[in-house]
């Protein structure tokens, strides 16, 4: 197994490096430069900046000093901040982030899994109804909506919680935005548990094991939950990224200091450093959490694990 | 645990520690976007100069209405030429480190916003110093023939190019604070960093968490602490200003520094007296290309601009009252008195659209020959907005206009390069002088995307910054720009106001045309 996983991240560094070289040559193919705004800057304070951040050496010479500097752990400077490398931003970030997107991400299958599961069991009666229709409205609505409506009521009418804010990081503050990004990913895996449920619950085991006299939720504990979510873990892997690497809207909602934000502003302000930056850590990210899933495939399916 | 995790568990704890120990009176300001840097000659921004103006002090200071007033100059005089300053530094200033702030602080820290390597954004702000633009160039390399000298440790003496009437008001710019030569010659780049970080200012910083929020304290070496009445402030950064509004709402911001215009109505019955719109001293415009046919002939420009109906875009379109732009300078700008306005000023709306019909058939175009044009515009809803309706103003002169957006960026890239033929443009004034503005106007300029040129206009600028009598200069500088107004050199649409909301438990605030509000001079009622 460790052999496979050394195996998995070696192969992803060409993949790494020729989505850096794309993404290098094809930010400075658009229109606009970093320094470019509503207010001017003179020929030569442009000049100045050019030279201050290598961009009036030819493309490929300012290519070849990004890689060298990206082979020595180095991912460059920011355009947008001054005080802080791209490196160091992430590095800030990134706690906020990952405690956000961790307790969204175990909320998500925590609610997703039991509400399937309910709605397998009682499939197409009443509690199934109701169920389906709650966790539809967490589908359907889009998070830039759930957000200030939540502010609105839990933070100004009610007064339960803040409307926003990191503050001293106790849980009052995070509940919101928690919810918030777990509820669309509660919502899809609540209704793959659902379907795979209902299918396993129709496979002759199940049947064995019921005519053995073993009562529902032990049936549904010991023998059906785990090949049902087969389908559940292969979607983690992609929920997972998407919430271990932050949420714009979330993070600006609510203004958490996180590095949701990161790649839209950056790539908005042609802050290069930036976006190579965050597309680096996504992918390392999105390579590392595909390679947990496997893994956790291979322990849910031995004839993965054979093969 | 890792290095971050520790860095990380230790700012969360002395948030806490300081929540506490500031809850008293600190405030809390929703600050809009993140600063680039605490270093002052990094800077570019309103929301940044909120906080440097709270931990630097220049030789200059700026009091609640944005008059000058000494800073860390007690007293200066200026030569009867007006090129040369002479100021003398209080007794007892410090960093607030303890050490003493000295005269060459300030000269260390113009030499280095001039350093081309150093690459400050905003250094041409202070080109009018002698030799500042030739060293920032590379043509002077060495920096002691800057115009900045120590004469000994309290007296400074500036020199200009030439006599500048704003000269004092453009020292109270965060490109003119001293830096403490001690700590940034001993830190290098890492002087800035929290906690190596001294500062001149009422306030120092203390914590910097980016993407949330800076904190500062009240600095116990500034010579007036004893007269600051807030402990310190939170700045925070978030740019959804429907979320700030709903925090404000929540008693978590005490001041807002924008607002959603949409909200205006709103917040003026539910939230009485909080919601401050006040002139600022800013410009929205259109420019137009005068070097592309048929907009280099003045009669379709003064036709497009005598069709916009600007009476109704603050008050229905925006909501939030922006007035119209009749002049190229905005009123209230200082030496200057009233500005120079259209001739068609005072003419009844219908009577504009039908001057306007008769100059664009004198120009060759009507029904039969529609004027046809690309308005472009930076993304925006408010920017759209207008587009929109001025489209619609001016379709019945038979003009047909397609709207065109494109993010900031390009947008601005399109403007600079000339490929526009009416473009949304905006400008806030970097130092209170109609100069400010006028010089948009002027011949190669960057910021004259229309490519308007008239050498007559050039001679009257030139003229007029080289006058040191304000009356006089003024009075040149109302003819220039009556000039640009008669030409139709660019469409002044509104003037900009400063949007703010206001708890009423703060006292002091005061409306200015900067949009200026340090908090040395607020205070809170408990």
């Amino acid at each position: 197994m460790i052999k496979y996983a050394l195996r998995r991240l070696l192969s992803t560094i060409p993949v790494l490096w020729i989505a850096v070289t794309a993404c290098f040559f094809v930010l400075r193919l658009a229109p606009g430069g970093p320094f470019d705004g509503e207010r001017p800057l003179p020929p030569v304070i442009m000049k100045n900046l050019a030279a201050h951040y290598n961009l009036d050496k030819p493309l490929i010479q300012q290519y070849m000093i990004y890689v060298g500097d990206l082979l020595k752990g180095d991912l460059g400077p920011s355009f947008a901040s001054e005080d802080f490398t791209v490196g160091q931003q992430i590095m800030i970030g990134l706690p906020y982030t990952f405690t956000i997107g961790t307790a969204a991400f175990l909320l998500a299958i925590l609610v997703g899994v039991t509400v399937g599961c309910l709605g397998a069991l009682y499939q197409n009666k009443t509690p199934d109804y109701i169920l389906g229709a709650l966790i539809l409205i967490g589908v359907v609505l889009p998070n830039f909506l759930i957000a200030p409506i939540l502010q609105l009521v839990f933070g100004i009418r009610l007064g339960w919680l803040p409307v926003g804010g990191w503050g001293d990081g106790s849980f009052k503050f995070l509940v919101m935005p928690i919810v918030v990004l777990a509820l669309p990913h509660a919502g899809r895996i609540s209704r793959i548990t659902r379907g795979s449920m209902i299918e396993v619950m129709n496979q002759n085991f199940i049947r064995t094991a019921k005519a053995k006299g073993i009562g529902p939720r032990l049936t549904v504990m010991r023998h059906a939950l785990k090949p049902a979510m087969m389908p559940v873990v292969s979607y983690l892997g992609p929920a997972a990224s998407y919430l271990l690497t932050g949420s714009l809207v979330v993070e600006s909602v609510f203004g958490l200091p996180g590095i949701g934000r990161y790649f839209i502003t950056a790539a908005l302000n042609r802050d290069y450093g930036m976006v190579l930056g965050t597309v680096i850590f996504y992918m390392v990210l999105i390579v590392f959490l595909n390679l947990l899933v496997d893994i956790a495939y291979a322990w849910l399916d031995p004839k993965v694990r054979n093969r | 645990m890792t290095h971050t995790t520790k860095k990380f568990l230790a700012s969360a704890m002395l948030g806490t520690l300081l929540a506490f120990s500031a809850q008293a009176a600190t405030l809390n300001i929703h600050n809009g976007g993140d600063p680039a840097s605490l270093d002052p000659q990094k800077l570019s921004g309103d929301w940044e100069n909120r906080i440097a103006g709270d931990i630097f002090e220049g030789l200059v200071a700026e009091d609640a209405k944005l008059n000058p007033i000494p800073g860390q100059a007690q007293s200066w005089t200026v030569s009867d030429d007006g090129k040369v300053y002479t100021f003398k530094l209080r007794d007892g200033i410090k960093w607030s480190d303890g050490q003493p702030v000295t005269a060459e602080d300030f000269v260390f820290a113009f030499q280095r916003l001039m350093d081309p390597k150093n690459a400050a954004d905003y250094a041409y702000l202070q080109f009018t110093i002698k030799n500042a633009e030739k060293i920032n160039k590379g043509e002077i390399t060495d920096f002691n023939q800057l115009g900045v000298k120590a004469i000994d440790d309290k007296t400074l003496e500036i020199t200009l190019e030439a006599p500048t009437p704003y000269f004092i008001g453009a020292l109270t710019h965060y490109t003119a604070y001293p830096l403490p030569k001690h700590v940034v010659e001993a830190k290098g780049a890492d002087w800035v960093k929290i906690g190596t970080i001294v500062t001149n200012g009422p306030y120092k910083p203390v914590e910097w968490v980016p993407g949330s929020h800076v904190t500062t304290v009240k600095n116990d070496q500034y010579y007036g602490v004893k007269d600051l009445k807030i402990d310190g402030a939170k700045f925070f950064v978030l740019e959804d200003q429907e979320a700030a509004l709903k925090r404000y709402r929540a008693g978590e911001f005490d001041i807002l520094t924008d607002f959603p215009t949409d909200q205006y109505e709103w917040m003026k019955k539910n939230l009485p007296g909080q919601a401050h719109v006040a002139p600022f001293s800013g410009l929205y415009y259109y420019v137009i290309n005068s070097t592309k046919p048929p907009f280099s002939d003045k009669r379709v420009r003064q036709a497009l601009s005598m069709a916009i109906n600007r009476e109704v875009i603050g008050p229905q379109i925006l909501g939030t009252g922006e007035l119209p732009a009749y002049s190229w300078v905005p009123p209230g700008t200082a030496n200057y008195g009233e500005p120079a306005y259209v001739s068609w000023k005072d003419l009844p709306y219908s009577e504009k659209v039908v001057e306007a019909k008769k100059l664009l058939t004198e120009a060759g175009f009507g029904p039969d020959r529609p004027l046809t044009a690309q308005l472009k515009y930076n993304t925006n809803d408010n920017h759209k907005r207008i587009a929109v309706a001025i489209a619609a103003m001016w379709k019945p002169l038979g003009v047909n206009i397609e709207l065109v957006n494109a993010e900031t960026k390009v947008h601005y890239d399109q403007l600079k390069s000339g490929e526009v033929e009416i473009g949304r443009a905006g400008w806030l004034a970097d130092y209170n002088d109609p100069d400010n503005f006028l010089n948009l106007l002027v011949t190669g300029v960057q910021m004259n995307y229309g490519r308007w040129s008239n050498p007559e206009y050039d001679k009257l600028i030139k003229e007029g910054n080289a006058q040191t009598d304000l009356a006089k200069r003024a009075e040149i500088f109302k003819k220039a720009e009556q000039l640009a107004l008669d030409d139709s050199a660019a469409l002044p649409i509104y003037y900009y106001v400063s949007k703010n909301v206001v708890s009423p438990k703060i006292e002091g605030f005061v409306d200015n045309v900067q949009d200026i509000h340090r908090t040395r001079w607020l205070s809170m009622k408990e």
